[in-house]
């Protein structure tokens, strides 16, 4: 194997930030994430935005996979934005959101700069897709 | 972003640019060497810590208790966490991270999980690359922690000066797996969870084994009596040795216990690297490594274009299947133009 083949690998951290100790969804998508072939970095329960922003510099990922059932996401997730934005990594990460988010909260979120939000019923299928598709070219 | 841009910003200390790097030394993307070449001459500042041992042996915390530890004297931290990947997917949940609590927001830990991705040789390149990524962002320690279980993690923690094995307690059939390669590695071996029972077994257990490595025909110099320095454990140096004698330790990295100790044992063991003259050593051998390895990777490649030039192995396979040939007459008969273009090289230039 030569060390000029490239070995592109999609990286995502799946994290939960703020109150919210429901983790189900978040180990169910990383495990699905992983089966896919990706790369995933768990955050662990109860992260701040900074924590999130922290993370998902350091470890350079393409997609950042917020999950949130705490209702807190119209504060928490513009926080996240602008700490990627303040590193440069606004606007070459996929930003998607999962968990409970109400149809009219959903279009802040995509001014903000989310790229997608999976609500109950989406499928792993779906997901992982989009992913795949939308990851950015570095 | 360009890569000379990114050198440019990486050596100005953005935290975005050395996320980057590392991201094009794992993928190996177009450049990287250049990129790594360019960093070459701002590193050798960084000291480098190399973390293994069995699953659950209490790498991670350890870990984060010691970068917050040397936070606390001011100094800035850089980690790599390795964690193997599916040999069939190729993806990997890396959960070293969560276990870094005391930093979390802390921008000087600069936190950076990787995954084996499947390629053996490769991944000692790739830690070694973003090592040095690490150090020419000016980073004071460079920690490397891996899953000690073969020869793969062997040579990843070979690339750092100082070398610690995490022992749990209890774990007297580990002890029996340590003898078979990993007791040879250690620099320094850390008993965790030193809280539980049979923890001074475990440090008794090791102390005869370190003894008994010094007191085999293989150690040369040392003899029998170098067993009763070991008593005392961490300090037991002796000061008319020339070697290093492994040093043991006992933590407890969930309260931060022992930390404090286990530090200075390895500020120790730096003391001696570059008294002895070891760390001059170590560098060199670590160059005259990582050039083999480029070298064999760069043939092999250059070996893999010849014969897709010739249409793959396929043909061959079959010939010899056939028995129309072997398996050393294939390999001469490929290698026979490259040596004739080396050979011809050599005499004309």
């Amino acid at each position: 194997m030569s060390t000029e083949q490239e070995q592109r690998t999609i990286r995502c951290l799946v994290a939960k930030v703020g109150l919210d100790g429901h983790d189900r969804g978040a180990h169910v998508i990383a495990r699905a994430f992983r089966d896919a072939g990706f790369e995933v970095i768990y955050s662990g329960l109860h992260k701040s935005p900074d924590d999130i922003v922290q993370a998902a510099v350091q470890e350079d990922v393409d997609v950042l996979g917020i999950s949130i059932l705490s209702g807190a996401h119209d504060t928490l997730v513009p926080k996240i934005m602008d700490g990627l934005d303040e590193y440069d990594a606004l606007e070459d990460t996929l930003v998607i959101v999962g968990g409970i988010i109400p149809d009219d909260d959903r279009e802040e979120l995509y001014e903000a700069g989310v790229a997608n939000i999976f609500g109950p019923g989406s499928t792993m299928e779906e997901t992982i897709e989009f992913v795949r598709e939308n990851a950015p070219e570095r | 972003m360009s890569e000379d841009t990114l050198v440019d910003e990486l050596l100005a200390g953005k935290h975005r640019a050395l996320a980057r790097v590392i991201t094009k030394i794992e993928n190996r993307a177009p450049g990287y060497r250049d990129l790594v070449s360019q960093l070459h001459e701002h590193t050798g500042n960084a000291e480098v810590i190399g973390i293994t041992g069995s699953p659950g042996a209490g790498k991670s915390t350890l870990v984060d208790k010691m970068a917050a530890t040397y936070r606390e004297r001011g100094e800035t931290v850089g980690v790599i966490a390795i964690d193997p990947s599916s040999p069939f997917t190729g993806g990997a949940v890396l959960g070293d991270r969560i276990r870094m609590a005391s930093n979390v927001g802390d921008m000087d830990v600069f936190f950076r999980s990787m995954s084996a991705r499947g390629s053996l040789g490769g991944l000692s390149t790739a830690t070694t690359d973003a090592v040095k990524a690490l150090d020419a962002f000016g980073k004071d320690k460079i920690i490397v922690e891996t899953v000690g279980a073969g020869q793969n993690e062997i040579e990843i923690v070979k690339t750092a000066d100082t070398v610690s094995v995490l022992v749990p307690p209890g774990s007297g059939d580990d002890v029996q797996m340590l003898k078979a390669g990993i007791l040879e590695i250690a620099d320094i071996f850390v008993v965790n969870k030193a809280d539980m029972d049979g923890a001074d077994r475990t440090v008794m257990e090791l102390r005869e084994m370190v003894g008994m490595r010094d007191a085999s025909p293989m150690a040369g110099h040392h003899g029998a009596d170098t067993l009763a320095d070991t008593d005392d454990g961490a300090a037991g140096q002796d000061p008319d040795d020339e070697g290093w004698q492994p040093s043991i330790v006992e933590t407890v990295a969930k309260t931060g216990e022992g930390v404090e100790e286990f530090l200075g044992t390895i500020d120790e063991h730096v003391a001696w690297l570059s008294e002895s003259g070891e760390l001059e050593a170590q560098a060199r051998q670590r160059y005259e490594a990582e050039i083999k390895t480029l070298l064999r990777e760069d043939t092999a490649a250059l070996l893999q274009e010849e014969l897709s030039v010739r249409g793959g192995l396929e043909g061959y396979i079959d010939r010899v299947l056939r028995k129309e040939t072997d398996p050393y007459a294939v390999a001469d008969e490929l290698m026979a133009p490259l040596e004739d273009c080396v050979a011809g090289a050599r005499d004309g230039g």
